[in-house]
């Protein structure tokens, strides 16, 4: 389902030449639960922004869905991003002056969905992160962990074909982390496909398949 | 979509509450100057306008300047203007008498006409009546005055019946003219004798074969006025007194001059016309210093969300609907505005009219509203589509990582 063939992300950094990613070759299948795991630096931002459709490759190709990211404009990427991938940060972006439930409603908005399915689907969507009691409350009325969790709501609002989760631990104690990573194993229980970004050795356990990059380099490591 | 672009950018505006009252405190100041200033204007045009028409806008005053050694007589006079077109003609003279009642006396304008310059004039009687057409073939010692005149010499406005000396001779007074008509004639002859210290200014209408042969002219007429049917048939009235006058004074242009009230009032109206568009293109720079303001916040409003426009942009939005979102802030302060503009624009001139009363009508024209309406959603269009295409074309990613 997603394919990186040799693709490369140059920064000029002065006088250097940094690769961000030095010709990545990836490829992960449709239901996988994958984390890519390296140290601060290493290009797996980077690598999560292509895959995400946020940024463009230099060289090489990306194919999701069987369709090369090239050919795509910008409205299309935007149409992308907005119906095949839901995005989980670290530090949760969520708007802080919309509510939770209206944070969730925010991609079907762009979507173009009528009201009545926007209102019903948002409230399953908060039904499903356990958080349908706090929905008319704002970002900073909720807890670190409340807060990932409506991000969380807001990814799979739009049933995406796959779940780009960035850090989604990383700002949260060890016991709710525990609890987001639960509500990971639970999305690709029901199917989903989950790309899991992380510096954490143990998050990354929890996935079936961990790549590894170090200096924009891929290697694949097997459990 | 469009209403929830809408409610996303009402709230936005509603956020920074102090802020966008600033901002949309130069457009405020804007179309209310605008308003304000055109309709006064306006209504200074309109009252000018008006005193021009009650001087008569439907008839011709023309003046012979070359009688051709045989000038036009009284005798001749009705028969010549007879033509579809034409309502009446009345013929004038002016001289200047000195007028003495019992302990009063004063320089008086005499006018000497026939019964049709009543009907041109559009006059009103106080009481009594106006000069008849035996008056003049009798040359009667009879006078029709103005109310001020009245009251001048004989203390009380009702004078019909009194008698008034003028230059020794006792002439009659038949009718007393009421208030409006007094300064009609003032427009076309002046009194060269005129008492600029008198206050009042006294005048008198007499038959014209009577102030003929006080003046010696000898029933020349040397000005006369001619009224259409209507203000619709002016043209066809001038076009037969030319004929006419053509006729009588041998196919010679230079003999007469034809001048046409409607015409004075073209250019008036013309005049203040280009003085509202002069006002008004003022108060338009105004507005267009407050589109600036808005241009401004917004350019900062964008840099502060960057943020909420990159986590917009990862979650689906489109560079149209940012843009938009963007869009529709700058045109709801603007149009915000304008409507604040035009309710305090409309509380000016309700003080404005109460201040001016009954010398100046002053009411809001709905074109000067619809105008600033426009102006106002162009403006708030203009100044706000730099700023919505800066937030609309800003990187996911870099928008994103901005931490400000």
């Amino acid at each position: 389902m997603i394919q990186l063939r040799d693709v490369s992300k140059i920064y000029e950094m002065g006088q250097d030449t940094v690769y961000a990613l030095n010709h990545a070759n990836i490829q992960i299948a449709k239901g996988e639960f994958v984390s890519i795991i390296g140290p601060s630096g290493s290009g797996k931002s980077t690598m999560m922004n292509i895959i995400g459709c946020l940024d463009t490759a230099d060289s090489g190709e990306y194919i999701l869905d069987g369709v090369p990211m090239k050919e795509y404009s910008e409205r299309e990427l935007a149409k992308i991003r907005n119906k095949k991938i839901g995005f989980i940060f670290q530090d949760f972006n969520l708007l802080p002056r919309l509510t939770a439930e209206e944070n969730v409603e925010l991609p079907l908005i762009y979507q173009g969905v009528p009201v009545a399915e926007r209102t019903k689907r948002v409230e399953e969507a908060l039904d499903r992160v356990g958080l349908s009691h706090r929905k008319f409350h704002k970002p900073a009325e909720l807890s670190g962990g409340q807060q990932q969790r409506v991000s969380i709501a807001r990814a799979l609002v739009t049933t995406p074909t796959l779940f780009l989760a960035d850090e989604p631990t990383g700002n949260l104690d060890s016991k709710t982390g525990e609890e987001i990573m639960t509500l990971f194993h639970q999305l690709h229980k029901a199917g989903n496909t989950i790309v899991l970004i992380t510096h954490d050795q143990y998050i990354a356990d929890e996935a079936e398949r961990k790549i590894y990059i170090k200096d924009g380099l891929v290697k694949e490591v097997k459990i | 979509m469009i209403r929830q672009t809408l409610k996303m950018a009402w709230n936005a505006v509603l956020a920074n509450k102090m802020r966008t009252f600033l901002t949309m405190l130069g457009i405020i100041i804007g179309v209310a100057a605008l308003i304000v200033l055109v309709s006064i204007a306006d209504g200074a045009t309109a009252s000018v306008s008006d005193q021009i028409s009650q001087m008569g806008s439907d008839y011709l005053t023309i003046k012979i300047t070359d009688d051709k050694e045989n000038p036009l007589r009284l005798s001749e006079f009705s028969k010549l203007f007879e033509d579809d077109a034409i309502e009446t003609a009345a013929p004038m003279a002016g001289t200047s008498v000195t007028g003495k009642s019992g302990y009063t006396d004063g320089t008086m304008t005499l006018y000497g006409t026939t019964g049709a310059y009543f009907q041109i004039m559009d006059m009103e009687l106080l009481c009594g009546r106006f000069l008849k057409q035996a008056d003049v073939n009798n040359n009667s010692y009879v006078i029709v005055i103005t109310k001020d005149t009245a009251v001048e010499f004989f203390g009380h406005a009702a004078a019909e019946g009194e008698s008034l000396s003028l230059d020794g001779r006792t002439f009659q007074v038949v009718g007393v003219l009421s208030e409006d008509s007094s300064q009609q004639t003032g427009f076309t002859i002046r009194d060269s004798n005129e008492d600029s210290t008198q206050s009042v200014t006294l005048e008198g209408y007499i038959p014209y074969s009577t102030c003929a042969r006080m003046g010696n002219n000898a029933l020349n007429i040397m000005q006369f006025y001619v009224s259409s049917n209507d203000e619709k048939s002016m043209e066809q009235a001038e076009a037969a007194v030319e004929q006419i006058m053509l006729e009588r004074f041998k196919s010679d242009e230079d003999a007469f001059s034809i001048q046409n009230q409607s015409e004075i009032m073209d250019t008036m109206q013309e005049v203040n016309h280009t003085l509202s568009l002069m006002i008004g293109g003022i108060a338009a720079i105004s507005l267009l210093v407050g589109g600036i303001g808005i241009m401004n916040i917004m350019l900062v409003s964008v840099t502060e969300r960057t943020r909420e426009i990159g986590i917009r942009k990862a979650i689906g939005a489109s560079r149209e609907s940012i843009m938009m979102q963007f869009l529709m802030e700058a045109l709801i302060v603007s149009l915000a505005g304008c409507l604040a503009g035009i309710l305090f624009s409309g509380i000016a001139l309700w003080v404005v009219g109460g201040v001016a009363g009954d010398s100046m009508s002053v009411h809001m024209d709905g074109k000067v509203v619809w105008i600033s309406v426009i102006f106002s959603g162009i403006i708030g269009i203009v100044f706000g589509i730099y700023p919505a295409n800066k937030a609309a074309y800003k990187k996911p990613i870099e928008a994103l990582r901005y931490s400000g």
